[in-house]
């Protein structure tokens, strides 16, 4: 065996001189710096960072910088192009779409955000005692899982929209309940890839031998997962949580593209879409600004997910 | 092919089918509302007679009893009355199927015809300025949202260029060639925009399996015993590599009807998708739940033709 191997250095060459400069040189890095590294030298996802910051301030300090009501109606300034009055230009009331865009762009974050927490929370659960309980239990959540695939997102989401959201609406108010509604349904129905992924690395890491030394040490089950494996299966999961909130954004302006999202007065961006689209032929503004808007943000945040796929990948040589 | 594993995986589709039908019939059956809520409040109608009529309809049984009632309603095919359409639901659906299925269909085609040479182009020199141009137009064709897709296509093509209509019409009054024509170029822009938000993940799932059979020994053996690359590509890698792309097109379905669902709505195709909306708006329930329904069960037909098709591709899966 020895000396089959040249290009690795092995035990059998301690003398070497390589191996002598390795004290010197090998600093103890943290997983976390490393994956930061790694993530720097990823261009388009440093950009799709920068970008998604630029649009997260923008969104909620812009307010403070343009003071403009979303619902002042002026019908002397209707369907305006971008001016120095109207930096985005106005709508068929008169609107400043300006305002109305940070103001719907605060919604389509959140909604983002909440839904991933939503699907991560779902998913890692059901991932986590599919992957630590063999048998019957794990055999009844993965059939769940791939049943939940089969379903049709939108269809079921347009009907659960359909049905709940008067009641919600008497419950926690207009916006409110759509908002907690919007989010549970798209949650609820975006954890199966979270599931999967994390009952997948489960099974491969329960078998690992850190794990089996704090199972000899005594710890609990539950200690096991929340200190051992569960740490080190949350790099994939980061990566798909990032995409989730793409998927979120879109979904939830999607719905309001339909009319099925946030109450019409609530400017959001897939509202504002639907509003515009009859407009298209003197208005174009008020259509591509939204839309570019919501396109920016679910593209720098793909981008975001796909650097930190090459950065959480060890194996990966960049 | 072996038939156990074509039976198997029939009898593994009845049970999702079921499942979803219970996940649809419980949303329904949360749902708040009483279809006698307006005699509770009308003075004229005793109490008792209200009862009488909850007993006659079934709404004090037990869940599972209606559960079944109802379940055994859709299997007959008797899905209710369209207020809005006055028709039966079972035949509006039909009616417009077949428009939803051939522009998913088209879109697909289109999708795959596209998706594969770039997949497979982009994976045979990785990290190369086609592949850097390759990835990153599909991530942009996975990030446009369709509804925004189609606005700009009818900003452009209908608005600017006037060259494509951007109102589907079913009432064509033309003839022959000129028919087909006209019903060709009304099809382009749906087509498209569902097509392209489909190839941009195609792309990325062809190019990743590519990647990963490429390396693979018995590529090297081809390749040494003398065989021309491009054939070594073509019939060697790509065949193999296909096969798991088989399985995520059909994951990727429900996705594409939602797609076919905005899509419809933006250029007023008559499929099932406006139909759908066009029902939500109106609060004609039998028709919510009747598409929704059948696009759930079309979903698992699919699911069931790719893991079919999955085991003839590959009969090591099928021997499992």
């Amino acid at each position: 065996m020895a000396g089959s191997t040249p290009v690795s250095l092995s035990a059998d060459a301690p003398a070497s001189p390589q191996l002598a400069v390795q004290p010197r040189k090998a600093r103890s890095i943290s997983p976390a710096l490393e994956t930061w590294r790694r993530f720097r030298r990823h261009t388009l996802a440093v950009t799709g960072a920068i970008v998604l910051l630029i649009l997260v301030s923008g969104v909620l300090l812009g307010p403070y910088v343009w003071p403009v009501a979303i619902n002042d109606i002026d019908f002397a300034a209707k369907l305006q192009g971008p001016s120095l009055a109207h930096p985005l230009g106005t709508d068929d009331l008169g609107q400043d779409l300006l305002a109305r865009m940070m103001y719907g762009g605060r919604i389509s974050l959140a909604v983002g955000f909440a839904a991933m927490l939503v699907a991560l929370t779902v998913g890692v659960l059901v991932g986590s005692v599919a992957g630590m309980a063999s048998g019957w239990l794990d055999a009844a959540l993965m059939w769940l899982t791939d049943l939940f695939l089969a379903l049709p997102t939108l269809p079921l989401l347009l009907l659960v929209m359909y049905l709940f959201r008067d009641s919600m609406k008497k419950v926690l108010g207009v916006e409110g309940g759509a908002f907690v509604l919007i989010v549970v349904v798209i949650g609820g129905l975006r954890w199966m890839p979270v599931a999967r992924l994390v009952r997948a690395q489960f099974l491969s890491l329960r078998e690992k031998e850190f794990v089996e030394a704090a199972r000899a040490l005594g710890a609990s089950k539950v200690r096991q997962v929340v200190q051992h494996i569960l740490p080190n299966a949350l790099g994939p999961v980061i990566v798909v949580g990032t995409i989730d909130v793409a998927a979120a954004i879109i979904f939830e302006s999607t719905l309001s593209f339909l009319g099925l999202g946030f109450p019409s007065d609530v400017p959001t961006w897939g509202s504002m879409l639907r509003d515009a689209k009859d407009y298209l032929d003197i208005a174009a503004h008020w259509a591509l600004f939204p839309g570019g808007a919501i396109f920016l943000t679910v593209l720098a945040i793909n981008f975001i997910g796909d650097g930190l796929r090459d950065a959480f990948d060890p194996r990966r040589v960049l | 092919m072996n038939r156990q594993y074509i039976i198997r995986r029939i009898l593994i589709a009845i049970p999702s089918l079921l499942g979803i039908s219970v996940i649809l019939f419980g949303v329904l059956a949360m749902a708040p509302g009483d279809p006698f809520e307006e005699l509770a409040t009308n003075p004229a109608i005793p109490p008792e007679v209200r009862m009488a009529l909850r007993a006659k309809f079934g709404l004090d049984d037990p869940v599972w009893q209606r559960y079944l009632h109802w379940f055994s309603a859709m299997v007959q095919g008797d899905w209710g009355f369209s207020f809005q359409s006055r028709m039966d639901v079972d035949r509006l659906i039909l009616q417009r199927l077949p428009v939803t299925l051939i522009v998913i269909g088209a879109s697909q085609l289109l999708a795959i015809s596209v998706a594969i040479p770039v997949g497979v182009l982009a994976a045979i020199k990785p990290y190369s300025i086609f592949d850097q141009i390759a990835s990153t137009f599909a991530m942009i064709g996975f990030s446009l949202p369709t509804f925004f897709t189609g606005l700009v296509l009818i900003l452009v093509f209908s608005i600017q260029l006037d060259w494509l209509p951007f109102v589907y019409r079913a009432d064509i009054n033309a003839t022959g060639w000129a028919f087909y024509g006209e019903h060709i170029k009304q099809s382009i822009m749906p087509v498209v925009v569902l097509g392209l938000a489909q190839a941009g993940t195609l792309v990325r799932f062809m190019r990743s399996s590519v990647l990963d059979v490429i390396r693979l020994d018995y590529v090297t053996t081809a390749r040494s015993k003398g065989i021309g690359e491009r054939k070594v590509i073509v019939r060697h890698v790509v065949r193999n590599a296909l096969i798991p792309v088989v399985t995520l097109i059909a994951l990727q379905l429900p996705a594409v009807f939602g797609g076919a669902i905005v899509t419809e709505q933006i250029f007023r195709v008559p499929g099932i998708g406006s139909l759908l909306i066009a029902a939500i708006l109106a609060n004609d329930t039998p028709v919510v739940m009747g598409i929704t329904f059948v696009i759930s069960c079309l979903v698992v037909l699919f699911n069931l033709i790719a893991d079919i098709l999955y085991g003839w591709l590959d009969p090591r899966i099928s021997f499992r």
